[in-house]
């Protein structure tokens, strides 16, 4: 009995989470690892993606509530997604002709690219936050719970609940399906082929008649589309907030480069090694040494390795872990 | 117009927009705006060393600032004698495990190589367990010091010396971050450093809020002491007084105006050694070998130079001087507060600033520091403004009016992504570019 009390603060506190912490940060990894494979370097402007492309759908959704349409439990946001989404490729490509084309014509260093990305992030920054306001925005409607934790103890008799949110479910089964989409996409189709070529060897992608604007654009599609649906999931499981985004750049990156850089198979992992490792590290243990250790012994303090305080350090830990001792990543992606 | 001509036209021009707030605004105004105009410049000559010389993109200038600014209060703030009784041997005994934990986890991944996975595991180990004990030991005393009169202090205090030291050990600080981060990130691909650099401000900046015990976290620590005089010594003062009033000013006027004099004197100082410095550093043949590696890594490589060790060292020596622009900040505000900090943006700020100038050029990062921290002070009041005039067509209560009134502030961050992509893009060298030598 004990036991599985343990199991359940596990499961409520760090798996279900971890799971949905996890899908978004593979999400979020995935778009960074699709710009670094297909254009080479390190978007910095990701993050803000992510948030104007969930600004859009918070502002869509708003005037589908306003209307008075709804999804019944599921969150209206799903229904403002492909609007969102629409937004957030058109800002990328927009983007990318009045900005990036420019250095891809010059072959311009990929630190150069980097200040470029960090322009780019600062005026996506501003304009999120000229249209919308720097505060937390709430959107998400629809039923709060699919499992709620009192619900959960009377049918298993056990001291411990455990909740799972619709948001997290949502997450959880889109994010699933967007990897599948996008893994279909580069595996079975022809454009999707012809982007990995281009990612191999760009030289000889070029030599074999692959036209290289149209796979930057369908890069900047995917990526558009990817953060979107990123940073939807992350504002209805937490709340819309312009700040978060930003600070959500360092573990979309450690995901990114714990998987490979480069590697879409690895940026999912890395995600999900992320997301666990935060959760794992940051958890209070003292209810599960309660539970397993000897009878009547309460420990002093939470049993935590880490103060929540600091769980962006944790990915940055494993960052340095990973530049120390495998810098090309978990599956191996471009070093250079 | 030759090149000197136009940097002098340049800087007189700036001399004039603060003269400008001089006479229009008050001289108190544009003394405070010069004070920050020099210690952005001096961040920003430290920025230049890194990206000007090296070609090192460095996102975490705000954690290196911060690092100056906690040597200022290790430095300056009175001890607390009840504190360090209380928890001093504890916080001792948690670095020396601390330490002793790093060295355990060397030692045990370099001695296990013929393990395989099983290295890995003991390497987990010997970390964690070492991190237990010194978790044991230091918890404690972090509870006891911040438990002595939270309200006042609940931190270990510091040195109470001048706050002057501060600069020297600032830089200090500064230097063995960016060591330890150099050391990890440089010599693989240099979008790394740009990363890493992101994480350690972020943790800095999280473990200067968090940790009481250090730097009274959100708190703040206040009433740092001064190097230059304070303005009610000045007022009650009989010779100052009959001094300036002699010459016709207000005493609390002067005495606020003589105080920023006295900063802008020796910031100015500071700044005017370091440019000398990084000049004759450029000018010397390591400032030619360091041309020679950013212009072309492999053929510098090739001539025998050591890339990632110079790289280590030039990332050092600009972090350094950040550090020490961190700890003049500090300094100028008499306070620290952690959470003035803000990670990108401010960083950010110092960019913009590097580039406009001209990377490369150390002229041109001092010009930038001034230009860019003169209209990002400036620009709040010219955007709301602009926002009005754009929307007057609109009714008082529009919403979207309204909406963009109230946002108007952030209008500066797009703004100077703008101008950083502007500059970029038209004008990669700067408004003074660095010379070919």
């Amino acid at each position: 009995m004990d036991a599985l009390n343990a199991l359940v603060v596990l499961t409520n506190f760090v798996v279900v989470p971890g799971l949905a912490y996890g899908s978004q940060l593979a999400l979020g990894a995935l778009g960074v690892t699709l710009v670094y494979s297909v254009l080479r370097f390190s978007n910095f402007a990701h993050g803000e993606t992510m948030a104007a492309g969930a600004m859009i759908v918070v502002l869509v959704t708003w005037g589908l509530q306003g209307l008075g349409v709804s999804l019944g439990p599921l969150p209206t946001a799903l229904l403002a997604l492909p609007i969102g989404i629409a937004g957030a490729v058109l800002l990328c490509l927009l983007t990318d002709k009045f900005v990036y084309r420019y250095y891809r014509e010059q072959r311009a260093s990929p630190v150069i690219y980097l200040i470029v990305s960090v322009g780019v992030m600062f005026v996506y920054n501003g304009i999120v936050r000229v249209i919308i306001g720097p505060n937390d925005q709430l959107f998400l409607d629809g039923q709060r719970f699919i499992l709620k934790a009192r619900a959960f103890k009377q049918m298993t008799g056990l001291n411990e609940g455990l909740a799972i949110k619709t948001s997290q479910v949502v997450t959880v089964v889109t994010a699933f399906a967007v990897v599948a989409l996008v893994f279909w996409f580069l595996n079975k189709t022809r454009t999707g082929k012809s982007m990995r070529a281009f990612s191999d060897n760009e030289d000889l992608a070029l030599l074999s008649g692959i036209n290289p604007d149209r796979v930057v654009m369908i890069t900047w599609i995917l990526v558009g589309a990817v953060a979107t649906i990123a940073g939807t999931l992350y504002g209805l499981d937490k709340s819309f907030k312009p700040f978060v985004y930003l600070q959500l750049l360092l573990p979309i990156f450690a995901a990114a480069i714990v998987g490979g850089v480069g590697n879409p198979l690895g940026a999912i992992a890395g995600g999900f090694v992320i997301a666990f490792s935060e959760l794992f590290i940051t958890f209070a243990y003292k209810k599960i040494v309660m539970y397993m250790g000897p009878e009547g012994y309460v420990p002093d303090g939470l049993v935590q390795l880490l103060s929540t305080d600091y769980k962006f350090a944790v990915s940055f830990l494993i960052l340095v872990i990973v530049l120390l001792v495998k810098p090309t990543g978990i599956f191996s992606g471009k070093s250079i | 117009m030759t090149q000197l001509s136009r940097n002098i036209l340049l800087f007189g021009a700036m001399a004039g927009l603060l003269a400008f707030v001089g006479f229009l605004q008050s001289w108190n105004v544009a003394f405070s705006l010069l004070n920050l105009c020099l210690i952005s410049a001096v961040m920003a000559l430290g920025v230049n060393i890194q990206w000007g010389y090296a070609g090192l993109f460095n996102v975490g200038i705000m954690g290196f600032a911060a690092l100056g600014g906690l040597a200022g209060v290790l430095i300056s703030s009175q001890p607390v004698p009840a504190a360090l009784e209380a928890g001093g041997v504890g916080i001792v005994g948690g670095i020396i495990a601390g330490l002793a934990t790093i060295v355990a986890g060397i030692f045990t991944w370099r001695r296990t190589a013929h393990m395989g996975r099983r290295r890995y595991w003991l390497t987990a180990f010997a970390v964690a367990v070492g991190y237990m004990i010194m978790r044991m030991i230091i918890d404690p005393a972090v509870a006891a010091i911040e438990a002595v009169e939270p309200a006042k202090t609940g931190y270990l205090g510091g040195l109470g010396l001048p706050i002057m030291f501060s600069w020297v050990v600032g830089g200090g600080f500064a230097a063995i971050a960016a060591w330890i981060v150099g050391r990890i990130s440089l010599g693989l691909r240099s979008d790394y450093l740009a990363i890493a650099t992101l994480g350690i401000s972020e943790i800095i900046i999280y473990f200067l809020k968090f940790e009481d015990w250090l730097t009274r976290g959100v708190k703040n620590v206040t009433g740092l002491p001064r190097p230059v005089p304070y303005e009610v010594d000045l007022n009650e003062s009989l010779a100052f007084r009959e001094f300036v009033t002699g010459y016709g000013f207000e005493v609390v006027d002067a005495s606020s105006l003589l105080v920023k004099i006295c900063y802008a004197i020796l910031f100015a100082l500071v700044l005017l050694s370091i440019l000398w410095l990084s000049e004759t550093a450029l000018r010397s043949p390591w400032g030619r070998m360091m041309r020679a590696i950013r212009d072309n890594e492999v053929s510098a490589n090739a001539m025998g130079k050591n890339v990632t060790k110079q790289h280590l060292l030039v990332f050092v020596l600009g972090s350094a001087v950040i550090g020490i622009a961190g700890a003049m900040l500090t300094t100028l505000d008499g306070q620290f507060t952690p959470t003035a900090y803000q990670p990108l943006r401010f960083t950010f700020l110092i960019w913009v600033m590097v580039i406009i100038g001209g990377s490369g050029n150390n002229w041109g990062a001092i010009l930038g520091g001034f230009i860019v921290w003169f209209f990002w002070i400036e620009a709040e009041p010219i955007s709301h403004a602009v926002v009005d005039f754009v929307t007057s067509g609109l009714a008082e209560d529009n919403i979207v009016r309204v909406q963009l009134l109230t946002n108007a502030a952030h209008m500066r961050l797009l703004t100077m992504g703008a101008v950083l992509l502007l500059v970029l893009r038209f004008s990669p060298r700067g408004l003074i570019p660095e010379t070919r030598r």
